[in-house]
Formats: C-alpha cells, structure tokens, sequence
C-alpha cells in the first residue's frame, strides 16, 4: 500500500486509559499517515482494542491527544464527533452484524441512516459492494444468522467500505477464521483498501496477517508501544518483545495475564 | 458500628448514582425528540411488538381478573346485602387500577424482558459501537423509538384490558350469579365518571415509559456476554414491576387523595 508523506493522518500523543485500577494504555505516542496501513500487533489483553476504540471515539481517554487531519478529537461535542464518523469505517472482531436486518440492509446501514441515501440507491451500492468481496446478490436477502463466520466477515468488510471512508479500522480481522478464509479477507481487505486509498489501522495477533496488510507494524505491550518500524524491519529488530511474539516463544520477557484487562 | 454505616452509606450512594445515571439516561434520549432523525418504521414496528404481541396475554388476564372480582366482590358483599354495588366495583376497580397495573406488569414481563435482552445482546456484541462508527446515535435509533412506543401503546392496551375485564365481571355476574343483565350494564355505567378510565390510561402512558425505559437502560448497560445480559433482563423486569406499584400510588394520590 502506498502513503502519503507530510502531516500524519492520525496523530495520538500521551494516550492513557485505565479501567478502575487497571491501567490499559500508558502514555502511547503513535503516528499514522495518509494512506498508509499501520497494523498493532500483541497479545491478548494488551490494550489494542482499547486503543482503537480510543482513535475512533468509543472509549474515552483519561489523559492524551489523538489529533485526525489536524482536529484534535478528543472531548469533541456530540455533533461534530457524528461527523467525524464519516469518515471511519470500522470492522469488528466478532462482525458485529445487526441481527434484525439482512446482509444487504446491514451493508447499507451507514448510508441510509449515517448519510440520508434513499434506500434503493443504498441497495446499489450495497450489492456492488457485496460483488467487491466476492458474495452475490442471492446472499443480500439473508439474515446475518445463516452466513458463515468467514462470510459474516466479508459482510462486515463490505459495510465498512460500504461509505467509502477515509480510514478503516479492523479490529482482528481473521480471528475465528480457518487458514484460508484468514487469507481470502486479508486480501480483501488489502484489496479494497487500495482501491479507497483510505488509511488502515488495524489490530491483530496473527502475525500472517500482520505481514500481508501492514506498511509499519507497532508493538503494544503492558499499555505502551515497545517497538514500531517498517514490516520489512521487523525480523531484525531485535527487540525481545517482538521476537517473542512473531516466533510465538513461550518463554521472554512477555508473561501471559490470568485476568483481562 | 462504623463498618455498618458505611456499608449503608456506601449502599445509598451507589442508589444515588443509578438513580442519577439512569436519569441521564431517559434525559438524553428524550433529548433526541427535539431533532431529526425520527424512525417512525422503528416506533411503528415497537408498537406492533409491545401492543399487538401482547394483547392476548394481557386479555386473558384480564378476563379472568374481571371474573374474579365480581365473584370476589359478590361473596364479600353478600354479608352486609350490598350485592348490587358488584358492577360499580368492578368497572371501578378494573378502569382505575386493576387495568393499567396488570397490563402494565405483563407487558414488564414480556416486553421489558425482550428489550433488555435484544439491547443486551447488541451491546456484548459491539453492535451498539458499530451503530455509532454508521454515524447513528444508539439512544436515538435504539432507545427513543422504544419509549415512544411504549407510552402510545399501553393506554391502548389498557383501553383493551378494561373493557375485556368489565367483560369478564359480566360474564361471572349474569351467568353465575343471576344478575340481570340490564341490571348489571346500568350499574356498570351510573357510577362510572371520565376520571376513572382518564387517570388509568395516564398510568399506563407512565407505565409503558417506565417498562421501555428500564428495559432499554438495563439492555444498554449490561457487560460479561451471556451471564450479563441474562442478569439485564431480570433486573429490567423487577426493577419495572417494583417502580410501577410505586408510581402507582403516586398517580392515584395525585388524582383521588382529598
């Protein structure tokens, strides 16, 4: 994926987050820019979802900046953060469907009631985006309930570039996912965010998945960002987290957590 | 002794802080009223679920509740020769108290249960953060609708519970108990006055906010996937049953205290 020198598309400085007594992120400072596709890499608990959640404005930081094209958004009022949506498009770990609409009703979702687009227009644009991930239309009429996982993945992809955002969020995007559907949606998703142009973000723990999507893999360990570099970097960074974790090590400086954070 | 008043003092604090979070709850959702987007297909499609989907629960009790009382108010009446007021405290019971309350507590079974459940349900499984990152508001696409439809629909219901339930008092006083029906019909109609029927469907409008609102708030704040959102949907239900006796009082103090 090619990106964009100059002033970074998202900017996150001093981010802390803590949940009770818990301290998620502590002081993460990390940069994004325009066009580019920054994958978070690191285990289970380490604050990666918190972290998005943060960028994208579902979580509410503690302390810290998280500046988008220039706007700082942190503490933004209600309208202009609705705004601000716009131009995210985001995909969850678990689909995040809605149950009570079909595949084709879901796709079009943010159109209709995020933008005012008139429904049959809507369905247009959701059945080419459906197309673009590879289900037809046969598949628009069906609830979430009767796809597979891997098929309630491509629906979810589907909706988030459904808008054609600015930047996509996709939060463990093959987990749950047997090796070759994890490979299909990452080349979907590789595939479709070239095409937008649109900044990625994502977080994952698969590190197959890390290579294929990133331009610059970070680290998040124990809430802080332990190393970021280039993908290509990352098997020489000698850095004893990142070894660890790529080679799936048991024994390191990483001790598994008992509780979630 | 000190640990016992700050184990109270710590209880009543955290009711003060459900109290008031709930309270901002409602406040900001009907906050929503005040600007577009309305989804009237969602108030329509709510009002089908909590007033259509409830009608033959709340007919049959509200038939049998109706029998009961007359039988009830017969045996009872028959000790002071006073048989002929059953009529008059049926229509009088059932309009202002038995109508609205029993609806209102099967429709907190049935309804505020399912709110809280499917709210829930969205909300473990990040639906209700991916309604946002759509650029829809979750309080005014998942809640408005839902308080809306409940304060429309249960004075309907209630319409429906009261004549089937004077129905059912009827029933019992015409052909169990040998009332004449004329008889029965006059002494339904005498003594009946608009406040009776007006401040029973004032209750239910109060009552179907209160079961949406519970159900939405409980639905909308539950967390730890399955175990939590079975733990939302008991806690909407009681905590709906318990408010509707509460503010059942308050109402009729308001309209019948001298």
């Amino acid at each position: 994926m090619t990106k964009t020198e100059g002033v970074p598309k998202i900017s996150v400085r001093g981010l802390c987050k803590a949940f009770g007594r818990k301290q998620v992120l502590d002081r993460i400072d990390i940069d994004c820019a325009s066009g580019e596709s920054l994958v978070i890499i690191g285990g289970s608990g380490t604050g990666k979802s918190v972290l998005v959640k943060c960028i994208v404005g579902l979580l509410r930081p503690e302390a810290g900046s998280i500046v988008i094209d220039g706007v700082e958004t942190v503490g933004l009022r209600r309208s202009a953060r609705e705004q601000l949506m716009q131009k995210f498009g985001m995909l969850f770990q678990g689909s995040a469907l809605f149950d009570s609409l079909s595949v084709w009703e879901n796709v079009a979702f943010g159109l209709i009631q995020g933008r005012g687009v008139e429904r049959q227009a809507a369905r247009e644009v959701a059945l080419a985006k459906l197309a673009a991930v590879g289900l037809g239309p046969e598949v628009s009429v069906l609830r979430p309930a009767e796809l597979s996982g891997g098929m309630q993945k491509r629906v979810a992809l589907a909706r988030a570039i459904a808008a054609e955002p600015e930047v996509i969020f996709f939060d463990e995007p093959t987990t749950g996912l047997d090796p070759i559907m994890a490979d299909v949606i990452n080349n979907l998703i590789v595939k479709c965010v070239r095409e937008l142009g649109a900044t990625a973000v994502s977080i994952t723990h698969d590190m197959v998945s890390a290579r294929k999507m990133a331009d610059r893999i970070a680290m998040l360990h124990q809430g802080r960002i332990v190393w970021q570099g280039p993908t290509a970097e990352i098997d020489s960074s000698r850095n004893p987290y990142v070894d660890q974790f790529i080679h799936g090590r048991a024994d390191g400086p990483i001790k598994m957590e008992v509780r979630a954070g | 002794m000190l640990r016992f008043v700050a184990a109270v003092g710590a209880a009543f604090l955290s009711f003060l802080e459900g109290t008031g979070r709930l309270a901002l709850f409602a406040g900001v959702s009907l906050a929503a009223l005040l600007r577009p987007p309305f989804y009237p297909r969602i108030i329509l499609r709510e009002m089908v679920n909590i007033g259509y989907f409830s009608l033959p629960v709340v007919g049959l009790t509200a038939i049998f509740t109706g029998m009961v009382l007359a039988l009830q108010s017969y045996t009872g009446f028959s000790r002071f020769s006073a048989e002929g007021a059953v009529a008059t405290v049926v229509v009088l019971s059932v309009t202002r108290e038995l109508g609205p309350v029993i609806s209102a507590l099967m429709v907190a079974g049935r309804v505020g249960a399912a709110i809280a459940a499917e709210i829930g349900t969205m909300r473990v499984t990040d639906q209700i953060d991916a309604l946002t990152t759509l650029s829809t508001d979750p309080l005014r696409y998942l809640v408005l609708p839902r308080l809306v439809a409940g304060v429309i629909t249960l004075p309907l219901l209630v319409v429906a519970a009261d004549i089937i339930g004077v129905f059912g008092g009827y029933l019992v006083g015409v052909y169990k108990l040998g009332f004449n029906p004329q008889a029965y019909l006059n002494g339904t109609w005498q003594r009946l006055e608009t406040v009776d029927v007006v401040s029973g469907l004032v209750k239910a409008a109060v009552f179907g906010f209160i079961i949406a609102l519970l159900g939405c708030y409980q639905g909308y704040y539950s967390r730890g996937g399955a175990e939590g959102v079975g733990r939302a949907t008991t806690y909407a239900v009681v905590s709906a049953s318990i408010l509707i006796l509460i503010v059942d009082y308050l109402i009729t103090a308001a309209f019948f205290a001298r």
